[in-house]
Protein backbone atom coordinates (compact mmCIF):
# COMPACT_ATOMS: atom_id res chain seq x y z
CA UNK A 1 0.00 0.00 0.00
CA UNK A 2 1.00 3.49 -1.00
CA UNK A 3 1.66 6.15 1.60
CA UNK A 4 -1.37 8.33 0.73
CA UNK A 5 -3.35 5.41 0.43
CA UNK A 6 -2.26 4.33 3.69
CA UNK A 7 -3.27 7.89 5.18
CA UNK A 8 -6.82 7.81 3.47
CA UNK A 9 -7.68 4.30 4.80
CA UNK A 10 -6.67 5.55 8.39
CA UNK A 11 -8.41 8.95 7.97
CA UNK A 12 -11.40 6.46 6.43
CA UNK A 13 -12.08 5.14 9.93
CA UNK A 14 -12.67 8.78 11.51
CA UNK A 15 -16.45 10.21 11.60
CA UNK A 16 -16.88 13.08 9.86
CA UNK A 17 -19.60 15.42 9.20
CA UNK A 18 -19.83 17.37 6.24
CA UNK A 19 -18.55 21.12 6.87
CA UNK A 20 -20.67 23.55 5.10
CA UNK A 21 -17.74 25.81 3.64
CA UNK A 22 -13.64 25.42 4.20
CA UNK A 23 -12.69 26.44 7.72
CA UNK A 24 -9.01 26.88 6.44
CA UNK A 25 -7.98 28.72 3.27
CA UNK A 26 -4.69 29.75 2.02
CA UNK A 27 -5.00 33.33 2.10
CA UNK A 28 -5.57 34.53 -1.73
CA UNK A 29 -1.94 35.14 -3.26
CA UNK A 30 0.28 33.38 -0.98
CA UNK A 31 -0.27 29.93 -2.49
CA UNK A 32 3.75 30.10 -3.43
CA UNK A 33 4.84 31.67 -0.19
CA UNK A 34 7.64 29.59 1.49
CA UNK A 35 6.09 29.49 4.85
CA UNK A 36 3.02 27.56 3.05
CA UNK A 37 5.68 25.04 3.02
CA UNK A 38 5.77 24.09 6.57
CA UNK A 39 2.16 22.59 6.22
CA UNK A 40 3.36 19.91 3.48
CA UNK A 41 5.90 17.91 6.34
CA UNK A 42 3.72 18.66 9.29
CA UNK A 43 -0.24 18.35 9.03
CA UNK A 44 -0.59 14.90 10.41
CA UNK A 45 -3.43 14.40 7.76
CA UNK A 46 -1.29 14.96 4.80
CA UNK A 47 -3.64 17.34 3.51
CA UNK A 48 -1.12 19.90 2.29
CA UNK A 49 0.41 19.07 -0.92
CA UNK A 50 3.30 20.86 -3.52
CA UNK A 51 2.34 20.82 -7.11
CA UNK A 52 4.85 20.92 -9.96
CA UNK A 53 4.27 24.81 -10.30
CA UNK A 54 5.65 25.73 -6.41
CA UNK A 55 2.21 25.92 -5.21
CA UNK A 56 0.50 25.10 -2.22
CA UNK A 57 -2.45 23.35 -2.23
CA UNK A 58 -5.02 22.31 1.07
CA UNK A 59 -7.56 19.57 0.40
CA UNK A 60 -9.77 20.04 3.89
CA UNK A 61 -11.69 16.73 3.89
CA UNK A 62 -10.00 14.76 6.46
CA UNK A 63 -9.13 17.75 8.69
CA UNK A 64 -8.40 16.40 12.56
CA UNK A 65 -8.95 20.32 13.39
CA UNK A 66 -5.12 20.11 15.53
CA UNK A 67 -4.09 23.76 14.50
CA UNK A 68 -0.55 22.41 13.40
CA UNK A 69 -0.66 23.92 10.15
CA UNK A 70 -2.20 27.12 12.10
CA UNK A 71 1.16 27.30 13.94
CA UNK A 72 3.67 25.99 11.48
CA UNK A 73 2.57 28.35 9.02
CA UNK A 74 1.61 31.60 10.83
CA UNK A 75 -2.32 33.50 10.05
CA UNK A 76 -0.36 35.54 7.78
CA UNK A 77 -0.70 33.14 4.98
CA UNK A 78 -3.28 30.63 6.40
CA UNK A 79 -7.11 31.73 7.32
CA UNK A 80 -7.95 29.66 10.07
CA UNK A 81 -11.11 28.87 12.05
CA UNK A 82 -12.67 26.15 13.60
CA UNK A 83 -15.17 24.63 11.65
CA UNK A 84 -18.95 25.33 12.55
CA UNK A 85 -20.48 23.57 15.66
CA UNK A 86 -21.54 20.40 14.81
CA UNK A 87 -19.81 19.74 11.71
CA UNK A 88 -15.92 18.23 10.74
CA UNK A 89 -14.25 15.65 13.04
CA UNK A 90 -16.01 13.92 15.71
CA UNK A 91 -13.48 11.97 17.35
CA UNK A 92 -15.09 8.92 19.29
CA UNK A 93 -12.40 7.22 21.71
CA UNK A 94 -10.02 10.50 21.32
CA UNK B 1 -30.14 38.68 25.08
CA UNK B 2 -30.06 35.85 27.27
CA UNK B 3 -28.12 36.02 30.52
CA UNK B 4 -26.17 33.65 32.77
CA UNK B 5 -23.84 33.49 35.94
CA UNK B 6 -20.69 31.83 33.97
CA UNK B 7 -20.47 30.88 30.04
CA UNK B 8 -17.84 28.42 29.98
CA UNK B 9 -16.83 27.89 26.19
CA UNK B 10 -15.38 24.26 25.52
CA UNK B 11 -16.93 20.87 27.01
CA UNK B 12 -13.00 19.31 27.62
CA UNK B 13 -11.72 18.73 31.09
CA UNK B 14 -10.90 22.64 32.30
CA UNK B 15 -14.30 23.21 30.99
CA UNK B 16 -16.58 20.49 32.67
CA UNK B 17 -14.49 20.80 35.64
CA UNK B 18 -15.27 24.07 36.23
CA UNK B 19 -18.76 23.83 35.32
CA UNK B 20 -19.11 20.54 37.77
CA UNK B 21 -17.42 23.15 40.49
CA UNK B 22 -19.76 26.10 39.71
CA UNK B 23 -22.89 24.13 39.77
CA UNK B 24 -22.43 22.43 42.74
CA UNK B 25 -21.86 25.83 44.15
CA UNK B 26 -25.25 26.41 43.25
CA UNK B 27 -24.13 28.79 40.21
CA UNK B 28 -25.45 28.87 36.67
CA UNK B 29 -23.46 27.93 33.96
CA UNK B 30 -23.74 26.77 30.85
CA UNK B 31 -21.11 25.01 28.73
CA UNK B 32 -20.97 25.89 24.88
CA UNK B 33 -19.51 22.87 22.75
CA UNK B 34 -19.11 23.23 19.42
CA UNK B 35 -19.19 19.19 19.37
CA UNK B 36 -21.61 16.92 18.96
CA UNK B 37 -20.74 16.06 21.92
CA UNK B 38 -18.49 16.30 24.73
CA UNK B 39 -14.98 14.89 23.97
CA UNK B 40 -16.24 14.92 19.83
CA UNK B 41 -13.27 17.23 19.37
CA UNK B 42 -10.65 16.55 22.27
CA UNK B 43 -7.63 13.83 22.22
CA UNK B 44 -5.18 12.25 24.81
CA UNK B 45 -2.08 10.13 24.46
CA UNK B 46 -2.79 9.20 27.10
CA UNK B 47 -2.76 9.24 30.98
CA UNK B 48 -4.19 10.91 34.17
CA UNK B 49 -2.47 10.93 37.26
CA UNK B 50 -4.60 10.96 39.64
CA UNK B 51 -3.30 12.08 43.22
CA UNK B 52 -3.12 15.79 41.70
CA UNK B 53 -6.58 15.74 41.35
CA UNK B 54 -7.97 14.05 43.83
CA UNK B 55 -8.34 17.09 45.73
CA UNK B 56 -10.11 19.16 43.28
CA UNK B 57 -13.13 17.18 42.40
CA UNK B 58 -13.63 14.64 45.83
CA UNK B 59 -16.97 13.44 45.59
CA UNK B 60 -16.63 12.34 42.07
CA UNK B 61 -13.65 10.16 43.12
CA UNK B 62 -15.00 6.55 43.78
CA UNK B 63 -17.45 7.46 40.99
CA UNK B 64 -14.87 7.74 38.73
CA UNK B 65 -13.26 4.47 39.13
CA UNK B 66 -16.25 1.76 39.64
CA UNK B 67 -18.02 3.65 36.90
CA UNK B 68 -15.59 3.06 34.48
CA UNK B 69 -14.82 6.64 33.01
CA UNK B 70 -11.46 5.63 33.24
CA UNK B 71 -9.37 2.45 31.15
CA UNK B 72 -6.62 0.44 32.77
CA UNK B 73 -4.28 1.42 35.97
CA UNK B 74 -1.05 1.57 35.09
CA UNK B 75 1.24 -0.59 36.82
CA UNK B 76 4.20 -1.02 34.20
CA UNK B 77 6.04 2.25 33.11
CA UNK B 78 8.13 1.38 30.19
CA UNK B 79 10.82 3.41 28.96
CA UNK B 80 12.50 2.13 25.14
CA UNK B 81 15.41 3.62 23.70
CA UNK B 82 15.48 2.94 20.29
CA UNK B 83 18.37 3.36 17.33
CA UNK B 84 17.64 2.10 13.83
CA UNK B 85 19.28 -1.13 15.10
CA UNK B 86 19.11 -1.91 18.52
CA UNK B 87 16.78 -1.22 21.85
CA UNK B 88 17.24 -0.68 24.91
CA UNK B 89 14.30 -0.88 27.25
CA UNK B 90 13.40 0.08 31.10
CA UNK B 91 10.72 -1.63 32.61
CA UNK B 92 9.67 -0.61 35.39
CA UNK B 93 6.78 -2.59 37.97
CA UNK B 94 5.35 -1.24 40.82
CA UNK B 95 2.65 -2.76 43.15
CA UNK B 96 1.93 0.17 44.36
CA UNK B 97 0.95 1.94 41.67
CA UNK B 98 -1.02 -1.54 40.01
CA UNK B 99 -3.28 -1.83 43.22
CA UNK B 100 -6.00 0.72 45.03
CA UNK B 101 -6.09 3.83 45.33
CA UNK B 102 -3.75 3.58 42.23
CA UNK B 103 -1.40 6.22 40.64
CA UNK B 104 -2.17 6.71 37.10
CA UNK B 105 -4.55 5.32 34.78
CA UNK B 106 -5.08 5.06 30.55
CA UNK B 107 -7.70 7.15 29.49
CA UNK B 108 -10.16 7.88 26.03
CA UNK B 109 -11.45 11.22 26.19
CA UNK B 110 -14.25 9.78 24.17
CA UNK B 111 -15.84 7.92 27.27
CA UNK B 112 -14.35 10.49 30.34
CA UNK B 113 -15.28 14.05 29.06
CA UNK B 114 -18.93 12.32 28.30
CA UNK B 115 -19.21 11.39 32.17
CA UNK B 116 -17.49 14.05 33.48
CA UNK B 117 -20.05 15.81 31.45
CA UNK B 118 -23.08 13.89 32.79
CA UNK B 119 -21.82 14.39 36.34
CA UNK B 120 -21.98 18.26 35.51
CA UNK B 121 -25.42 18.07 34.12
CA UNK B 122 -26.08 16.14 37.33
CA UNK B 123 -25.79 18.49 39.35
CA UNK B 124 -27.69 21.38 37.27
CA UNK B 125 -24.81 22.90 35.14
CA UNK B 126 -26.24 23.23 31.40
CA UNK B 127 -24.57 21.59 28.45
CA UNK B 128 -25.25 23.14 24.68
CA UNK B 129 -23.64 21.07 21.99
CA UNK B 130 -22.85 21.74 17.96
CA UNK B 131 -22.44 24.89 19.33
CA UNK B 132 -19.24 27.18 18.22
CA UNK B 133 -18.45 30.43 19.77
CA UNK B 134 -17.33 32.50 17.07
CA UNK B 135 -16.62 35.58 19.26
CA UNK B 136 -16.57 37.40 22.97
CA UNK B 137 -18.88 40.23 23.35
CA UNK B 138 -17.19 43.63 24.94
CA UNK B 139 -18.77 46.23 26.69
CA UNK B 140 -16.17 49.12 28.21
CA UNK B 141 -13.67 46.75 27.53
CA UNK B 142 -15.24 44.20 29.72
CA UNK B 143 -15.99 40.66 28.65
CA UNK B 144 -20.03 40.17 29.27
CA UNK B 145 -20.89 37.37 26.64
CA UNK B 146 -20.02 35.27 23.74
CA UNK B 147 -21.50 34.82 20.59
CA UNK B 148 -22.32 31.02 19.53
CA UNK B 149 -23.92 30.35 16.47
CA UNK B 150 -24.79 33.65 15.36
CA UNK B 151 -26.84 34.27 18.95
CA UNK B 152 -25.75 36.69 21.88
CA UNK B 153 -25.48 35.03 25.19
CA UNK B 154 -24.41 37.49 28.23
CA UNK B 155 -22.46 36.79 31.05
CA UNK B 156 -21.20 37.94 34.12
CA UNK B 157 -18.00 35.96 33.68
CA UNK B 158 -16.69 33.83 30.65
CA UNK B 159 -13.66 31.03 31.38
CA UNK B 160 -12.81 29.88 27.86
CA UNK B 161 -11.22 25.87 28.10
CA UNK B 162 -11.32 26.50 24.37
CA UNK B 163 -8.38 24.38 23.76
CA UNK B 164 -4.65 24.50 22.94
CA UNK B 165 -4.60 27.03 20.26
CA UNK B 166 -7.15 29.57 22.12
CA UNK B 167 -8.43 31.40 19.52
CA UNK B 168 -10.26 33.05 22.42
CA UNK B 169 -7.91 34.31 24.17
CA UNK B 170 -6.25 35.49 21.48
CA UNK B 171 -9.20 38.03 20.61
CA UNK B 172 -9.17 39.25 24.14
CA UNK B 173 -5.82 40.30 23.55
CA UNK B 174 -3.89 37.78 26.30
CA UNK B 175 -1.93 35.88 23.95
CA UNK B 176 -0.47 35.96 20.57
CA UNK B 177 -0.65 33.23 17.77
CA UNK B 178 1.54 30.12 18.82
CA UNK B 179 4.94 29.60 16.96
CA UNK B 180 6.73 26.37 16.12
CA UNK B 181 8.72 25.95 19.05
CA UNK B 182 6.45 26.04 21.56
CA UNK B 183 4.19 23.43 20.22
CA UNK B 184 4.56 19.65 19.30
CA UNK B 185 1.90 17.71 17.81
CA UNK B 186 0.52 14.46 18.63
CA UNK B 187 -1.48 11.95 16.50
CA UNK B 188 -2.01 8.23 17.13
CA UNK B 189 -3.72 5.25 15.95
CA UNK B 190 -6.73 4.14 18.02
CA UNK B 191 -6.02 0.00 17.63
CA UNK B 192 -8.56 -2.73 18.91
CA UNK B 193 -7.42 -5.73 20.37
CA UNK B 194 -9.02 -8.39 22.80
CA UNK B 195 -8.34 -7.20 26.54
CA UNK B 196 -6.73 -10.95 27.02
CA UNK B 197 -4.46 -10.28 24.48
CA UNK B 198 -2.90 -6.94 25.46
CA UNK B 199 -2.34 -8.49 28.86
CA UNK B 200 -0.60 -11.02 26.99
CA UNK B 201 1.48 -9.46 24.94
CA UNK B 202 2.54 -6.56 27.74
CA UNK B 203 3.02 -9.09 30.43
CA UNK B 204 0.05 -7.56 32.90
CA UNK B 205 -1.97 -8.98 35.32
CA UNK B 206 -6.09 -9.16 34.21
CA UNK B 207 -7.06 -4.78 34.09
CA UNK B 208 -3.67 -4.03 34.92
CA UNK B 209 -2.33 -1.06 32.08
CA UNK B 210 0.88 -0.55 30.44
CA UNK B 211 2.30 3.52 29.94
CA UNK B 212 5.37 3.24 27.30
CA UNK B 213 7.27 6.17 25.73
CA UNK B 214 9.77 5.43 23.24
CA UNK B 215 12.89 7.82 22.56
CA UNK B 216 15.16 7.77 19.40
CA UNK B 217 15.28 7.03 15.89
CA UNK B 218 11.33 6.85 15.47
CA UNK B 219 11.62 10.64 15.37
CA UNK B 220 14.94 11.19 13.19
CA UNK B 221 16.73 13.39 15.88
CA UNK B 222 13.40 15.55 16.27
CA UNK B 223 11.93 16.74 19.64
CA UNK B 224 9.75 13.94 20.36
CA UNK B 225 9.30 10.78 20.52
CA UNK B 226 6.40 8.15 20.65
CA UNK B 227 4.00 6.31 22.77
CA UNK B 228 1.81 3.63 23.51
CA UNK B 229 -1.25 3.33 26.01
CA UNK B 230 -2.73 0.01 26.92
CA UNK B 231 -6.61 0.71 27.39
CA UNK B 232 -9.23 -1.72 28.16
CA UNK B 233 -9.49 -3.55 24.44
CA UNK B 234 -7.43 -1.43 22.33
CA UNK B 235 -4.24 0.52 22.17
CA UNK B 236 -3.54 4.06 21.78
CA UNK B 237 -0.08 4.23 20.00
CA UNK B 238 0.85 7.32 18.27
CA UNK B 239 3.80 10.02 18.38
CA UNK B 240 4.56 13.39 19.56
CA UNK B 241 6.73 15.52 17.46
CA UNK B 242 7.77 19.74 17.81
CA UNK B 243 5.90 21.24 15.03
CA UNK B 244 9.58 23.50 14.47
CA UNK B 245 11.46 20.41 13.77
CA UNK B 246 8.49 19.23 11.13
CA UNK B 247 8.54 22.06 9.65
CA UNK B 248 12.01 22.81 9.27
CA UNK B 249 11.74 18.91 7.09
CA UNK B 250 15.00 17.96 8.44
CA UNK B 251 14.41 14.99 7.30
CA UNK B 252 12.53 15.62 4.60
CA UNK B 253 9.37 13.60 5.80
CA UNK B 254 5.56 13.92 6.44
CA UNK B 255 4.27 13.54 9.45
CA UNK B 256 2.44 10.56 8.98
CA UNK B 257 4.95 8.71 7.41
CA UNK B 258 7.00 8.92 11.01
CA UNK B 259 4.05 7.03 12.53
CA UNK B 260 3.82 4.43 9.86
CA UNK B 261 7.76 3.76 10.10
CA UNK B 262 7.45 3.47 14.11
CA UNK B 263 4.32 0.87 13.78
CA UNK B 264 6.37 -1.45 11.43
CA UNK B 265 9.68 -1.30 14.39
CA UNK B 266 10.39 -5.00 14.82
CA UNK B 267 9.76 -4.05 18.45
CA UNK B 268 6.09 -2.29 17.85
CA UNK B 269 4.59 -4.44 14.80
CA UNK B 270 4.12 -7.41 17.00
CA UNK B 271 2.45 -5.33 19.85
CA UNK B 272 -0.44 -4.65 17.54
CA UNK B 273 -0.58 -7.68 15.14
CA UNK B 274 -4.12 -8.53 14.45
CA UNK B 275 -5.44 -5.50 15.85
CA UNK B 276 -7.74 -2.84 13.86
CA UNK B 277 -7.07 0.69 13.71
CA UNK B 278 -10.64 2.11 14.43
CA UNK B 279 -9.68 5.98 14.96
CA UNK B 280 -6.96 8.66 13.54
CA UNK B 281 -6.58 11.43 15.76
CA UNK B 282 -4.30 14.31 15.98
CA UNK B 283 -3.74 17.14 19.08
CA UNK B 284 -1.43 19.93 19.49
CA UNK B 285 0.05 20.15 23.17
CA UNK B 286 2.01 23.06 24.50
CA UNK B 287 5.86 22.73 25.13
CA UNK B 288 6.80 25.71 26.14
CA UNK B 289 6.01 24.57 30.29
CA UNK B 290 6.09 27.95 32.23
CA UNK B 291 8.06 30.41 30.47
CA UNK B 292 4.55 29.95 27.71
CA UNK B 293 2.15 31.04 30.61
CA UNK B 294 -0.13 33.93 29.80
CA UNK B 295 -1.79 36.16 32.27
CA UNK B 296 -5.13 33.72 32.34
CA UNK B 297 -7.90 36.55 33.74
CA UNK B 298 -9.15 39.65 32.15
CA UNK B 299 -12.27 42.05 33.01
CA UNK B 300 -15.22 39.41 33.09
CA UNK B 301 -12.62 36.43 31.82
CA UNK B 302 -10.81 33.36 33.26
CA UNK B 303 -8.97 31.02 31.27
CA UNK B 304 -8.53 27.30 32.25
CA UNK B 305 -6.27 24.17 31.09
CA UNK B 306 -4.23 24.42 27.35
CA UNK B 307 -5.56 27.10 26.04
CA UNK B 308 -3.36 28.80 29.62
CA UNK B 309 -0.87 27.08 28.40
CA UNK B 310 -1.19 24.43 31.50
CA UNK B 311 0.96 21.65 30.39
CA UNK B 312 4.13 20.35 31.58
CA UNK B 313 6.46 17.86 30.07
CA UNK B 314 9.41 16.92 31.83
CA UNK B 315 10.59 13.86 29.98
CA UNK B 316 9.62 11.07 32.10
CA UNK B 317 6.19 12.34 32.71
CA UNK B 318 4.12 14.28 30.58
CA UNK B 319 0.78 16.02 31.82
CA UNK B 320 -1.96 18.06 30.71
CA UNK B 321 -5.15 16.79 31.80
CA UNK B 322 -4.23 17.40 35.60
CA UNK B 323 -3.81 20.57 34.97
CA UNK B 324 -7.20 21.02 33.19
CA UNK B 325 -9.12 20.21 35.88
CA UNK B 326 -7.41 21.57 38.55
CA UNK B 327 -7.45 24.71 36.98
CA UNK B 328 -10.97 24.45 35.74
CA UNK B 329 -12.05 23.66 39.51
CA UNK B 330 -10.02 27.17 40.60
CA UNK B 331 -11.76 29.20 38.06
CA UNK B 332 -15.02 28.23 39.79
CA UNK B 333 -13.38 29.31 43.17
CA UNK B 334 -12.43 32.78 41.72
CA UNK B 335 -15.56 33.37 40.29
CA UNK B 336 -17.13 32.57 43.77
CA UNK B 337 -15.03 34.81 45.30
CA UNK B 338 -16.10 37.51 42.56
CA UNK B 339 -19.32 36.90 42.85
CA UNK B 340 -19.35 37.21 46.61
CA UNK B 341 -17.84 40.51 46.31
CA UNK B 342 -20.31 41.32 42.97
CA UNK B 343 -17.14 42.33 41.39
CA UNK B 344 -16.07 40.78 37.67
CA UNK B 345 -13.08 42.61 36.93
CA UNK B 346 -9.74 41.90 36.35
CA UNK B 347 -8.33 42.62 39.52
CA UNK B 348 -11.01 40.90 41.56
CA UNK B 349 -10.80 37.87 39.08
CA UNK B 350 -7.37 38.04 39.82
CA UNK B 351 -7.77 36.01 42.44
CA UNK B 352 -7.28 33.04 40.00
CA UNK B 353 -3.47 33.65 40.03
CA UNK B 354 -3.32 33.58 43.56
CA UNK B 355 -5.21 30.51 43.70
CA UNK B 356 -2.82 28.67 40.79
CA UNK B 357 -0.12 29.74 42.35
CA UNK B 358 -0.69 28.12 45.59
CA UNK B 359 -1.62 24.61 43.76
CA UNK B 360 0.44 22.23 41.72
CA UNK B 361 -0.51 24.08 38.74
CA UNK B 362 2.12 26.89 38.55
CA UNK B 363 4.15 25.14 41.22
CA UNK B 364 5.31 22.31 39.13
CA UNK B 365 4.93 24.08 35.71
CA UNK B 366 7.81 26.72 37.96
CA UNK B 367 9.68 23.77 39.54
CA UNK B 368 10.12 22.25 35.75
CA UNK B 369 10.64 25.33 34.39
CA UNK B 370 14.12 24.71 32.87
CA UNK B 371 12.72 21.15 31.00
CA UNK B 372 11.91 22.51 27.96
CA UNK B 373 15.57 23.86 27.76
CA UNK B 374 16.78 20.72 28.61
CA UNK B 375 14.79 18.67 26.34
CA UNK B 376 15.83 20.85 23.16
CA UNK B 377 18.92 18.67 22.53
CA UNK B 378 19.12 16.85 19.91
CA UNK B 379 21.81 14.31 21.25
CA UNK B 380 18.67 12.89 23.36
CA UNK B 381 16.42 11.88 20.75
CA UNK B 382 19.31 10.56 18.58
CA UNK B 383 22.87 9.74 19.98
CA UNK B 384 22.49 8.21 23.57
CA UNK B 385 19.76 6.29 22.40
CA UNK B 386 22.42 4.78 20.07
CA UNK B 387 25.19 4.80 22.20
CA UNK B 388 23.60 3.56 24.59
CA UNK B 389 22.87 0.04 22.40
CA UNK B 390 25.92 0.04 21.04
CA UNK B 391 27.67 -0.36 24.48
CA UNK B 392 25.44 -2.77 25.17
CA UNK B 393 26.01 -4.55 21.41
CA UNK B 394 29.66 -4.77 22.33
CA UNK B 395 29.21 -6.12 25.80
CA UNK B 396 26.88 -8.75 24.69
CA UNK B 397 28.62 -9.64 21.70
CA UNK B 398 30.96 -12.93 21.68
CA UNK B 399 32.93 -12.93 18.08
CA UNK B 400 35.72 -14.49 16.80
CA UNK B 401 38.45 -13.37 18.65
CA UNK B 402 39.40 -13.21 22.32
CA UNK B 403 36.89 -10.86 23.84
CA UNK B 404 37.91 -7.32 25.74
CA UNK B 405 37.37 -6.35 29.20
CA UNK B 406 33.92 -4.72 29.60
CA UNK B 407 35.71 -1.41 30.88
CA UNK B 408 37.28 -1.00 27.32
CA UNK B 409 34.53 -1.94 25.38
CA UNK B 410 32.63 1.11 27.09
CA UNK B 411 36.11 3.32 27.17
CA UNK B 412 35.81 2.22 22.90
CA UNK B 413 32.75 4.09 22.44
CA UNK B 414 33.16 6.64 25.28
CA UNK B 415 36.32 9.31 24.60
CA UNK B 416 37.50 12.11 26.71
CA UNK B 417 34.96 14.20 24.07
CA UNK B 418 32.32 12.16 24.44
CA UNK B 419 32.63 11.61 28.46
CA UNK B 420 32.81 15.72 28.57
CA UNK B 421 29.44 16.05 26.46
CA UNK B 422 27.49 13.59 28.58
CA UNK B 423 28.89 15.85 31.99
CA UNK B 424 27.34 18.67 30.22
CA UNK B 425 24.00 17.29 29.28
CA UNK B 426 23.76 15.84 32.54
CA UNK B 427 24.54 19.19 34.04
CA UNK B 428 21.82 20.44 32.28
CA UNK B 429 19.53 17.22 33.17
CA UNK B 430 20.62 18.13 37.23
CA UNK B 431 18.91 21.47 36.77
CA UNK B 432 14.91 19.41 36.44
Amino acid sequence: MTEKSNLKTKLGKNVFKPVKEPHIRIRPGFEKDPRLRAAVYACPAGLYTLNSEGAVQLEIDGCLECGTCRIACGTEVLEWNYPGGGTGVQFRFG
Amino acid sequence: MEKFEVIIIGAGLAGLSAAYTLAQNGTEAVVVERGDYPGAKNVTGGRLYLNPVKKYLPDLWPALLEEKALERPVAVELLMMMAPETSTTLRFRSAEFAAPPYHSFTVLRGVLDRWLAKKAEEKGAMLVVKNHVDDLIRENGRVVGVVAGGEELGAETVIAGDGVLSLIAEKAGLRAPGLPQDYAVGFKEVIELPSRVIEDRFALGENEGAANLFLGSPTHGCFGGGFLYTNRSSISLGMVLRIRDLADARPLREAPQFLDDFKSRPEIAPLIAGGETVEYSAHVLPEAGYGGLIRPFADGLLIAGDAAGFALNAGLTVRGMEFAVASGVLAAQAFKQAREKKDFSASSLSVYQRLLEESFVRQDLKTFEQAPHFLDNPRLFDHYPKLVGDILRDLFYIGERPKQKYFSNVKGKVGWAEAWSILKDLRAGLKI
